[in-house]
């Protein structure tokens, strides 16, 4: 099983979708969610996928194909 | 004698010991290095300090290591009086932090040397980083200085002349035919799978306070004092904050008085999460999707983005953005008044300085320094409309004839 470690940023047409809750149901990954802040304009969640390796990348397809930016917790990693 | 104690979450406090960490187990956040400033108060003074070497490890004391450092000669770069571009914007105490002036070009060395001599100490035989340029030339350096080796990851976009800088230090370069966006993510996932030091990502705590010593240099620069107010950069937000942290230290260790320095983030308007934060009033600082032509600068989502936000509000600084074009109109400012060539990165923080004069912000008799933050050469076909030489023949009556047309 690997784990992958991610920040979710909501645009404000998607905050009310239970967007997490379904990303566990159509795919095998658990969703465990670490730090969030959520307002009527945006919302962004720091989680933790746990599941195989084309679950998560599939899951994550799946997010960000719903118009969710999907970032590394790192982020960006690539410097001047 | 090492005064770093633990690594600490900066937002749940959660300790851990002195190892290769990318962020905090439980909220995710980032960590970094923890000191016994009590102790390190007892054994470092002025006097202990000046008695070092003139490089950045003159703070040596102050940095979270133990053994022999990496170090390329970085550091102690001229803190310059800036009186030709003072008058220019109408400022009577302008100081300019030169860090081109280090090996490899750019402030990256200071955080770098940290990050590699920390990588030995903790027996990584292999370190790596992603970079578009400056970090790339700075660990491939400290690579060949520290005989590890080295992967150097880089988009497939850059054009290969900007990528000799890098390659004359002979790593491992890696261009990735992808994205941007997906360089950032490979690299997240290989730095997971591969146990190297990954300069800005599991050794970020130590790479992070190589950058503090700028805050040290330019206070002792100025005979122990900190300036009124301080104009930087921001692509990550890591240097915009270690400067403040090595202000805040120093004046902990009683070494400069109280810090009432303003402390001003400036970036380039297409790649400015911190400055829309700053704007907007929000306390979190959304990714953007960069489109600017200041490469060096161009980060959208700012690991230290939060962070840096803090400091201009805590510090009653501000935040400023500059489009590409006053950018380049900055360097040539900064080029055409004092002599200094900078990356566009140096025309963002000269044009922010000019914004936030002319708006009033920065007042006339306030100590200003800003900081150059890398030197031009690697990045010059962005003003190669520069080049407008007089073409004449090899005569003195072509040249007395184009002198009368250009005078």
């Amino acid at each position: 099983m690997a784990k992958k470690q991610v920040m979710f940023t909501f645009p404000q047409e998607l905050i009310k979708e239970p967007i997490i809750y379904n990303l566990g149901h159509k795919f095998k990954v658990v969703t465990n969610i670490r730090r969030a802040d959520v307002s009527e304009n945006k919302g962004w969640v720091v989680l933790e996928l746990e599941g195989e390796d084309k679950e998560i990348e599939a899951g994550i397809a799946w997010v960000t194909d719903k118009g969710v930016r999907v970032d590394p917790v790192v982020g960006d990693v690539v410097e001047g | 004698m090492p005064f770093a104690t633990s690594l600490r979450c900066r937002k749940c406090g959660q300790e851990y010991s002195l190892q290769s960490i990318k962020v905090c187990d439980f909220c995710l956040s980032p960590v970094e290095v923890n000191y016994d400033y009590k102790a390190m108060a007892k054994v470092v003074s002025r006097e202990r300090v000046a008695d070092g070497p003139f490089t950045m490890w003159r703070y040596r004391d102050m940095l979270p290591i133990q053994g022999e450092e990496v170090d390329i000669g970085t550091g102690f770069t001229p803190l310059l009086k800036a009186d030709n571009l003072g008058r220019e914007l109408g400022l009577d105490r302008l100081y300019i932090k030169n860090d081109c002036l280090n090996p490899t070009y750019s402030f990256k060395d200071r955080a770098v040397s940290v990050a590699v001599t920390k990588a030995r100490e903790l027996g990584f035989d292999t370190i790596a980083c992603a970079s578009t340029g400056n970090l790339a030339a700075s660990v491939a350096a400290h690579a060949s200085k520290a005989k590890v080796d080295a992967y150097v990851f880089v988009p497939a976009s850059v054009e290969p002349g900007k990528l000799v800088g890098v390659a004359i230090y002979n790593p491992k370069l890696v261009t990735v035919d992808g994205s941007y966006d997906d360089v950032n993510k490979l690299c997240a996932e290989i730095a997971q799978k591969y146990h190297w030091g990954f300069i800005n990502i599991n050794l970020r705590p130590y790479y992070a306070e190589g950058s503090k010593t700028l805050g040290f240099e330019v206070a002792e620069q100025l005979e122990w004092q900190s300036p009124d107010c301080v104009v930087a950069p921001a692509a990550s937000g890591l240097l915009f904050t270690r400067i403040w942290k090595g202000l805040q230290e120093l004046s902990m260790l009683k070494l400069i008085g109280p810090v009432n320095t303003h402390m001003y983030v400036t970036q380039a308007a297409g790649s400015s999460p911190i400055v829309h934060a700053f704007e907007a009033g929000s306390l979190h600082v959304h990714p953007v999707i960069p489109n600017t032509m200041v490469t060096s600068i161009a980060i959208g989502n700012p690991a230290d983005g939060y962070y840096a936000l803090m400091v201009a509000r805590q510090s009653g600084g501000g935040a400023q953005d500059v489009t590409d074009e006053k950018a380049i109109e900055g360097m040539q400012l900064l080029a055409q008044t004092e002599g200094i060539f900078a990356e566009a990165a140096g025309g963002v923080a000269i044009a922010g300085l000019k914004k936030l004069v002319d708006a009033g912000v920065i007042k006339r008799d306030q100590l200003t320094v800003v900081f150059i933050t890398g030197a031009g050469p690697r990045t010059q076909e962005i003003v190669a409309n520069v080049v407008r030489p007089l073409k004449i023949q090899p005569n003195l009556e072509s040249f007395s004839e184009a002198l009368s047309i250009s005078a």
